[in-house]
């Protein structure tokens, strides 16, 4: 049927391969980072220290899971809500090896200590630079099939789409600018508290970008298409939209409350987190609204499973981030364990089980198949939620001990704790945590090798056909 | 209507997010950059701190250390005088960092002898048992000085040949060290904050021992690490046979030998657990 339609499908199935590839590597160097804080033993020197790990974790995870999946979902619902084949699948594919070189490289040049050392911009220029070409292209298949399309009407989906590709370019250009001194070491171009200002409009508009309209996009088609009734309100969606994109990019400076950058950046900062819970519980609602009279699919369907709690914890992370951003209380929980607690409910939670749900829905399609195993698709599902519950969880309260004992004074105005007397406290969380993880990690093998039948058995279902 | 234009909606998209950009992320280069906020003591990197800065960002150092104090209580008094724009104009990138895995370093530099740091990067544990901090032992190698010279000009540091000879036979230790001692020290907070003891300096534990146990507690998480677990010298002296009088004893532990590097316990621990610690010293002494 796809064949039919001329959809440049196989491209589609490239990344979603590839992204469940770079997926494993994020959470299988997650749980190796989290061990490390546990026991610091199991550092190795120097390729393989906390220090080096924790960037290629997080850019494994954000890059290769993350792009690299929206890119496959980018392409396949581009092509379906417009009625028109890829504008150009020979450019796609290159995008595809591409894609998995600047992966690789930025693996290997982390662990070489080849670092900018910005978060989630640490690639040496060299590397950059691919990443910029990767985009410009991917970006100009996209928006060129839109313009070419059959099909008049642009559903929400394409306008997140579009915000994206125009969002990451304009971030991750100004964040990059540098000054080189040679292939694999160059300086910011900014200076202090300026190039602290840049990077986290930069970094919390990733979050803006990355984690948060790409995933909305792909909800935004999925549900209908998994409920079988259409979105509740067109109207709501696109006024969510425009007041998203327009409120994220204020924020920044509510990663920097309490430095050196002026303060009415930081006020205005908080003031637009505050008023960013709008829009997100747009969305949020919207989600719910659609499943009035269908609220028993969330037994009999799995894909809808997904897809609801991970609106859930879309809805819960964006109460959960206006809270950190108030002055009060980031003075208590920022720098803690608190943080990575609400970053994995976020990316454990809304990104990835979004994601699942949009590849259980597309394989067996692209596939011409069923999936191998429901069974394994419940049991995936609960193993993720509970890892990432327990994850969330053990970390929520790490970092509030954390911060009590930090802030605990005697009666002489002294500090009750030294550092390491907090410390010492965590390690049980730590614990727990890599606990969590190790159960996410289980729930991400089984999904593979459900997947991997599925696809498998597809293959074989329809190879005498084609004989 | 935007629905069926998608170029007009690609470009108010933009236009929507440039907004925001402009108001929080362009406007704000002009207060930063304020001449006002400019400190006079704020030196840009020398050769060799620059090399220990740009290890520091290879072993990504900054996943577990912020540079920044907060005008906080907690802060002030654990790490150091809070942080000022002016201190930063020479930092390309800036580490001020996002996680305190291990505690703040903005003002790490002066706190310790140099023999302390090359003792606790070689082998965090031995001299706090229970960090998680990797073991760095692996800089004890020559650094590699070639693009130095590169480095300086593209930052627009000023340097002398003199300073680029001088990093022949040092090693990534050696840089790492001279760094974390530069570290917040460009204005003179130590000296300012310098605790002045007042009021009764008469030892209320005096032979009281009942608070040797404490004493020792506070000892060995705290002290033994520079002053040897059974109080026979490292980095710091011996204190096994100091026969110094009480108050003097406590006035080193609370206020600090700064050009000796003892570091002032004063702030972070009070006058109560000082003068048990001091009890604790004073008790050992001759055995
Ligand atoms: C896994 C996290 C981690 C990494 C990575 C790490 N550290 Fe640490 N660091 C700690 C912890 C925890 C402590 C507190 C316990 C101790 O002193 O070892 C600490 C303490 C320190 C201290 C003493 C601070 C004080 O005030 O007592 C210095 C200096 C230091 N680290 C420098 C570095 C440098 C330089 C690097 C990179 C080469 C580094 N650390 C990498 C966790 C880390
Ligand atoms: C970073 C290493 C370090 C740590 C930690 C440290 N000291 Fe010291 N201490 C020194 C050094 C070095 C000196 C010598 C200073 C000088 O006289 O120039 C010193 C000196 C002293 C003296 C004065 C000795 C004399 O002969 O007058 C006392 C008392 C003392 N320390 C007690 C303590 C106590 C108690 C603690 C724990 C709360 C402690 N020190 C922690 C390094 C340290
Ligand atoms: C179950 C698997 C995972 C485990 C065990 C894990 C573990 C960790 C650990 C230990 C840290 C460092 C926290 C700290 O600094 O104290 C971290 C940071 C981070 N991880 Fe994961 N992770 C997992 C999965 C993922 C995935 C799939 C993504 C992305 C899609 C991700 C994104 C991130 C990000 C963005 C950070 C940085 C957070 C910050 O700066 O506060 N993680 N992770
Ligand atoms: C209304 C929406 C949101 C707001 C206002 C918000 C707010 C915040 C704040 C204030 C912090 C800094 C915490 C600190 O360091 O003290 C933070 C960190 C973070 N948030 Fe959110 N958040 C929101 C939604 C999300 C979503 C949907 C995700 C998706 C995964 C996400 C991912 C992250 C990440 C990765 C970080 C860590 C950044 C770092 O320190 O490296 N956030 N958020």
């Amino acid at each position: 049927m796809n064949q039919q339609e001329g959809y440049a499908d196989d491209v589609v199935k490239g990344f979603i391969t590839w992204s469940m590839v770079w997926g494993l590597v994020a959470v299988l160097v997650g749980v190796l980072v989290s061990l490390q804080l546990a026991w610091p033993q199991l550092n190795l020197p120097p390729y393989l220290t906390y220090g080096r790990l924790r960037p290629i974790h997080t850019n494994a995870g954000i890059f290769g899971w993350g792009i690299g999946s929206f890119m496959a979902f980018f392409f396949y619902i581009t092509q379906r809500l417009t009625r028109t084949p890829l504008w150009s699948p020979g450019l796609a594919r290159f995008q595809l090896y591409l894609f998995n070189v600047v992966i690789a490289l930025a693996a290997v040049t982390l662990a070489l200590g080849m670092n900018r050392s910005k978060e989630y911009a640490e690639l040496e220029w060299p590397v950059a630079l691919l990443v910029v070409v990767l985009w410009v292209i991917f970006a100009v298949n996209i928006i060129m099939t839109i313009v070419k399309r059959k099909e008049e009407q642009m559903y929400i989906s394409l306008w997140y789409i579009l915000a994206t590709l125009v969002g990451v370019a304009v971030l991750y250009l100004v964040n990059n600018a540098g000054i080189p001194v040679s292939l694999t070491k160059s300086y910011s171009a900014y200076a202090g508290a300026n190039d602290a200002n840049v990077q986290w409009w930069y970094g919390h508009n990733a979050v803006a970008m990355v984690l948060t309209t790409p995933p909305l996009a792909i909800f935004y088609y999925f549900l209908p298409k998994s409920t079988g009734v259409p979105i509740y309100s067109h109207r709501m969606g696109v006024i969510a939209f425009w007041s998203l994109i327009f409120m994220y990019l204020w924020t920044g400076a509510h990663h920097l409350l309490w430095t050196p950058v002026p303060d009415w950046v930081q006020t205005l900062a908080m003031a637009f987190s505050i008023m960013l819970i709008a829009p997100s519980w747009g969305a949020v609602f919207n989600g719910y609204f659609s499943m009035n009279g269908q609220w028993h699919q969330m037994r009999e369907n799995y894909l809808v499973k997904f897809l609801i709690f991970g609106i859930t914890f879309y809805g819960l992370q964006t109460l959960q981030g206006p809270s950190q951003a108030v002055r009060t209380f980031s003075a208590f929980i920022h720098y803690t364990d608190w943080v990575p607690g609400h970053v994995h409910m976020g990316t454990l939670g809304w990104v990835s089980l979004v994601l699942f749900a949009a590849i259980y829905y597309t394989v067996p399609r692209l596939y011409n198949t069923e999936i191998y195993s429901v069974k394994l698709v419940n049991l995936h599902f609960w193993l993720a939620v509970i890892g990432q519950l327990i994850f969330s969880i053990t970390m929520w309260i790490a970092g509030v001990q954390q911060a009590t004992m930090l802030h605990a004074t005697n009666p002489d105005g002294s500090l009750h704790y030294s550092f390491m007397e907090t410390l010492i406290e965590l390690y049980p969380y730590w614990h727990g945590r890599a606990l969590g993880g190790i159960i996410y990690l289980a729930s991400m093998v089984i999904f593979l090798y459900n997947i991997i039948k599925t696809a498998n058995g597809g293959r074989l279902a329809s190879a005498p056909e084609r004989a | 209507m935007l629905e069926k234009k998608p170029i007009i909606l690609l470009l108010l998209a933009t236009a929507v997010i440039l907004v925001g950009t402009i108001v929080t992320m362009v406007a704000p280069f002009k207060w930063i950059n304020d001449p006002k906020l400019q400190l006079a003591g704020v030196k840009p990197y020398t050769p060799l701190q620059l090399e220990g800065r740009d290890i520091y960002i290879r072993e990504g150092c900054n996943n577990c250390h912020t540079q920044t104090v907060r005008p906080l209580l907690a802060d002030v008094e654990r790490y150091g005088e809070y942080s000022k724009v002016g201190e930063f104009v020479h930092d390309q990138p800036f580490l001020w960092g996002s996680r305190r895995t291990g505690p703040d370093l903005a003002r790490i530099g002066g706190k310790y002898p140099n023999a302390w740091h090359y003792r606790h990067m070689e082998d965090p544990q031995s001299m706090v048992p229970r960090s998680n901090m990797p073991k760095y032992a692996f800089l004890k190698k020559q650094l590699d000085s070639r693009l130095t010279e590169k480095k300086m000009k593209a930052l627009g540091f000023p340097y002398t040949h003199a300073d680029l000879a001088a990093l022949q036979g040092k090693t990534e230790m050696d840089a790492m060290v001279a760094y974390m001692q530069k570290l917040g020290n460009d204005i003179p907070w130590r000296k300012a904050s310098q605790v002045t003891v007042t009021g009764d300096m008469k030892n209320p534990y005096q032979d009281d021992k009942t608070v040797i146990q404490e004493g020792k507690a506070l000892y060995d998480k705290e002290c033994a690490q520079c002053h040897g677990a059974d109080l026979k010298g490292g980095v710091g002296p011996a204190l096994a046979d100091i026969d110094k009088p009480d108050a003097e004893v406590f006035k080193s532990i609370y206020a600090g030998i700064e050009s000796g590097g003892m570091p002032a316990y004063g702030e972070s621990l009070g006058k109560d657990r000082v003068w048990k610690l001091t009890t604790f010293i004073k008790y050992h002494q001759g055995k």
